[in-house]
């Protein structure tokens, strides 16, 4: 049910901002998802688009709505805090323009965990 | 960088009221639209509040030269002249909208939308030049409609050029539309959880991706919008896209909530020049 719903939701964002000419640059996915394929694909996790990864030499054209993700196991020594962040930010600070991942099922919880896994090696 | 953390975290907080309507609710149009411009030139001291008619343009000189170079010969040219000849051709019974409109039509777009009391409702510009239709049998546009209303108001809107954006809030039905429409800007939506504070007031300025995002304040003084050059956009057909971008149904154009929205949208432009007809990427 939930899967429907995401493919479905996939679909009605063609003409967004967030998307354009994202789909052309993904490689369409061979095996299983990275938690990098995750975070940089404009369909799923978007991260890009606010968040900027200095460590990261492939991350191009990045946003400023959210700070830069950098020296995240330093920052973050408790994961389950960096995942909660990324599960519904606005628990953390309401006003918070950072899509609730988790909470509005815009990621599974498998993927969130791939992508934690990837933010906190940064 | 924790230290950057909590220095961002505190400069959202200054705009908290602003950004949840909180601290705005019950407040005049007028206190909002002062609280609005007081948000942003805060932020963005060097940015003159002329300019926020630019939108995005206004935060990024480069973008900006290149549009100065567009209007010079607007790609849009051909499609204005259509909404010209509509505007001139007389209806059946030998009248012309310039007839039935305030002022010949002219130097009016400004002040809409309006509350019209007896009707009880908002009324856009559209719906101004439907009742003008219908008024003289002709068969009313469908709202939005790029190949009428597109055409014909890109021309018509440009018999506004310069009038200063005049919406009026007045008596209590009118306040319990702006409020609706206020509320529709600051509740979140979608899927992606966004408000069009989220963007247009917190974020204004900022880039998303490679997108740089325009402050509300000057938004709703030059439509339509010609993207890339030639695609025709209402100001009510952005709204749409804007609300499909986070993934949240968008209200039917000409719906109530769409023109309550434009109508408290409308107003934190007042004061400003219309200038219809422009490019937008
Ligand atoms: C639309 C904007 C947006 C998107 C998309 C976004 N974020 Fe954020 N993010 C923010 C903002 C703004 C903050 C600042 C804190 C807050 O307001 O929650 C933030 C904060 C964070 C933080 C805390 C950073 C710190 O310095 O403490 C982490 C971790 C994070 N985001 C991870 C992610 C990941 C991973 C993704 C993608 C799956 C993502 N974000 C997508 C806007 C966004
Ligand atoms: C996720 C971010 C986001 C949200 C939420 C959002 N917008 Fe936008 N909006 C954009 C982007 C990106 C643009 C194009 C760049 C620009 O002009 O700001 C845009 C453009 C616009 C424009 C055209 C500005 C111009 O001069 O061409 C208007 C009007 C507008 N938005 C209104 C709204 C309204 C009303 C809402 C809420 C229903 C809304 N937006 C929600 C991102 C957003």
């Amino acid at each position: 049910m939930r899967k429907l719903h995401q493919v479905a939701a996939a679909c009605a964002i063609g003409a967004a901002v967030l998307t354009t000419s994202a789909l052309a640059q993904t490689p369409a996915p061979k095996k299983e998802e990275t938690g990098k394929d995750i975070a940089f694909n404009r369909t799923k996790g978007n991260c890009l688009a606010c968040h900027g990864m200095p460590t990261v030499p492939d991350a191009e054209s990045t946003g400023l709505y959210g700070p830069p993700l950098i020296a995240m196991s330093a920052r973050y020594p408790d994961k389950a805090k960096l995942r909660a962040q990324i599960w519904d930010a606005t628990a953390f600070n309401p006003a918070s323009s950072m899509i609730p991942f988790g909470k509005h099922g815009v990621l599974t919880e498998q993927e969130i965990d791939k992508v934690t896994d990837f933010v906190y090696g940064l | 960088m924790k230290q950057q953390t909590i220095a961002k975290l505190l400069a959202g907080l200054t705009g908290l009221g602003i950004a949840l309507g909180v601290a705005t609710a019950h407040a005049t149009p007028e206190q909002d639209r002062q609280e609005f411009i007081k948000y942003y030139t805060a932020k963005y001291p060097n940015i003159k509040l002329d300019d926020y008619v630019y939108g995005a343009l206004a935060f990024d000189a480069d973008s900006k030269a290149q549009y100065d170079a567009i209007m010079e010969f607007p790609p849009y040219e051909s499609q204005i002249e259509k909404g010209r000849k509509m505007w001139e051709t007389p209806f059946k019974n030998g009248k012309t909208y310039a007839d039935c409109l305030p002022n010949g039509g002219k130097q009016i777009a400004g002040n809409y939308p309006m509350f019209d009391e007896a009707k009880g409702k908002v009324v856009t510009l559209e719906n101004a030049i439907n009742d003008c239709r219908t008024a003289n049998g002709e068969e009313a546009f469908k709202p939005g409609d790029k190949n009428t209303f597109g055409f014909l108001t890109a021309y018509m809107r440009t018999l506004s050029d310069g009038m200063l954006m005049n919406i009026k809030v007045e008596g209590p039905k009118a306040m319990a539309a702006y409020e609706d429409g206020k509320k529709t800007f600051f509740a979140r939506k979608g899927q992606l959880n966004f408000a069009c504070a989220s963007c247009h007031v917190q974020n204004a300025g900022v880039r998303l991706r490679s997108e740089l995002i325009s402050p509300a304040v000057g938004h709703a003084v030059h439509w339509p919008v010609f993207r890339g050059g030639d695609n025709l956009v209402t100001l009510q057909n952005r709204y749409t896209g804007c609300f499909k971008q986070v993934r949240a149904v968008p209200p039917a154009v000409n719906s109530v909530t769409m023109n309550n929205l434009e109508y408290f949208h409308s107003s934190l432009s007042n004061g400003l020049p219309m200038k219809a007809s422009v490019f937008r990427k």
